[in-house]
């Protein structure tokens, strides 16, 4: 019998979240330590419809993509400088790939010190998050271009910009875009770290609505807050990277 | 026609004492020592050796990818010290733009090339696919064709900037056998019609009969010219043909002679 692939994982979905409303209700916890769906559900349709949901995903949104695109333009040109002179790729590179593995919070102190608790600092700390990770794969799939793609291209006449406009960049194409998607998602993990902990009156955020959860003891929703991160984390990913990241694997003949 | 073969002058390749080191693990390697060769214009000159004879790497200086330690190559009198459009290259395999189609591939050199518009590029481009017989596959993408359709492609490819001298490295060295004799053909019949200076290199010595106006034969350790052939047979040839399956192993039994010679533990 055929039937949709995603039917088998819908049935297990709503099984277990009829279970766990079922155990919630049945009193065997605390609802307030664990909201019910249900309750999860009503808070959601509580934000969206006194526009506060909204208007922190359009905050968050506004900042995440400021500091993605900050840090995508100034890890791209970083990179290929890496990937170009050994002197860079000694210094910059190998401090890129040390600051990588910094967990993003730890720019918070040094953002909110150097500029206070504003808009600056929690762009600061995205950038932050961004930039190393787009550094060390652009580095990464520049250096493992084919040689014989330079060396063709060298033969018809192709030389500096034009050779990296035409030839590095395009062959190159694939890991950028992989490392693109990895500063996404560190940029989306440094900005909810910046949310939490700059208060900031410019603009309430995702982060900050999760913040006030917390504060308020509402768990339905610093959990409702969690579960539209995680969804607008998915969307952008379904939305853009992996349809960009298939067209170029079809049009290379990596995939059928 | 996009190519007029009466700008095409009387050109020369020279190379004089040409000789070419390298830092091996074992030290200094020579890979080639003292080569002096000349190749009259619209001469179909094909190198031979073992592995390790060179001949890539004589290849690669001529297009100018690497530099002479001593001596010089010159074209047209002047000095080869870079890569240049003058000297195409044709690589073993793979060298086609896996982002770019079949046309865009043949568009990349000549859109390089100065003193073009765009349609008489485009023209040139469609003529030189047509000319590999790939006229209607312009707009598939290298993993869409067959590795003998991606060399006809790289053929067009770097015949289309009408350089002074092509350079063929083991071009169908990765192809099977039935495409391999297809462009056997196709080559000759292109030499023949656009009287192109070509270079190429292989260690498959039938094939080197089979296309070369002169076969060069050049033993390893280090990298020398050993013997020259002058093949006379009329084209144009078929691998298959008695005559030059017996040149070939002339050539064979005088490249085994030498290999013999100086030192042993060669393949």
């Amino acid at each position: 019998m055929k039937y949709p692939r995603a039917l088998v994982p819908a049935l297990i979905a709503v099984l277990v979240v009829g279970f766990w409303e079922w155990f919630v209700r049945s009193g065997r916890v605390d609802d307030v330590l664990v909201p019910a769906p249900t309750q999860i559900a009503a808070w959601f349709w509580s934000a969206l419809c006194d526009g506060s949901l909204a208007s922190a995903t359009w905050v968050t949104m506004r900042r995440l993509t400021l500091g993605f695109v900050m840090g995508a333009a100034i890890g791209i040109p970083v990179g290929a400088l890496c990937a170009r002179s050994r002197l860079a790729r000694d210094t910059i590179g190998v401090l890129s790939l040390g600051l990588q593995t910094l967990p993003s919070v730890c720019w918070v102190p040094v953002a909110i010190i150097a500029f206070g608790q504003n808009e600056a600092a929690v762009l600061f700390v995205v950038v932050m998050g961004t930039v190393w990770a787009v550094v060390i794969a652009v580095q990464e799939s520049v250096l493992s271009v084919q040689p014989l793609y330079l060396r063709a291209a060298m033969t018809m006449g192709s030389r500096g910009w034009h050779l990296w406009t035409h030839v590095i960049f395009p062959a190159a194409l694939p890991g950028i875009i992989s490392g693109l998607k990895q500063g996404w998602a560190f940029a989306w993990r440094s900005l909810m770290a910046a949310e939490i902990f700059v208060v900031i009156l410019s603009g309430f955020g995702l982060g900050s609505l999760l913040h006030a959860g917390r504060e308020l003891l509402r768990m339905d929703q610093v959990v409702g807050v969690m579960l539209v991160v995680v969804g607008v984390g998915l969307l952008a990913d379904l939305v853009f990277f992996s349809p960009v990241e298939r067209w170029l694997r079809r049009s290379r003949g990596l995939e059928r | 026609m996009p190519a007029n073969p009466s700008t095409e002058s009387s050109s020369q390749l020279t190379l004089c004492h040409v000789t070419k080191r390298f830092h091996g693990r074992a030290g200094l390697v020579t890979a080639l020592e003292d080569i002096n060769l000349q190749v009259k214009e619209g001469e179909f000159l094909v190198l031979v050796g073992p592995s390790g004879c060179g001949k890539s790497t004589l290849l690669s200086l001529l297009a100018g990818l690497e530099q002479v330690d001593e001596g010089s190559i010159k074209l047209d009198g002047a000095d080869v010290v870079e890569p240049g459009r003058d000297r195409l290259v044709m690589f073993q395999q793979d060298a086609l733009f896996p982002w770019l189609d079949a046309l865009a591939n043949v568009l990349f050199g000549l859109r390089l090339k100065p003193g073009l518009n765009d349609a008489e590029r485009a023209e040139a481009a469609r003529y030189y696919l047509d000319l590999v017989g790939l006229a209607d596959k312009e707009k598939a993408h290298p993993h869409e064709l067959s590795g003998g359709m991606r060399q006809r492609v790289a053929l067009a490819r770097s015949l289309a900037p009408n350089p002074r001298v092509l350079l063929m490295d083991e071009p169908f060295s990765a192809l099977d056998a039935l495409t391999r004799d297809q462009l056997y053909g196709d080559l000759q019949k292109i030499f023949t019609q656009r009287k192109k200076t070509i270079v190429l290199v292989t260690h498959n010595i039938r094939e080197a009969v089979c296309l070369g106006d002169r076969v060069v034969l050049l033993s390893p350790n280090p990298g020398r010219i050993r013997q020259v052939f002058n093949i006379d047979l009329p084209r144009p040839r078929r691998i298959n043909d008695p005559a030059l399956a017996t040149l070939a192993a002339d050539i064979t039994t005088a490249l085994s002679a030498h290999l013999a010679e100086p030192k042993e533990g060669l393949v």
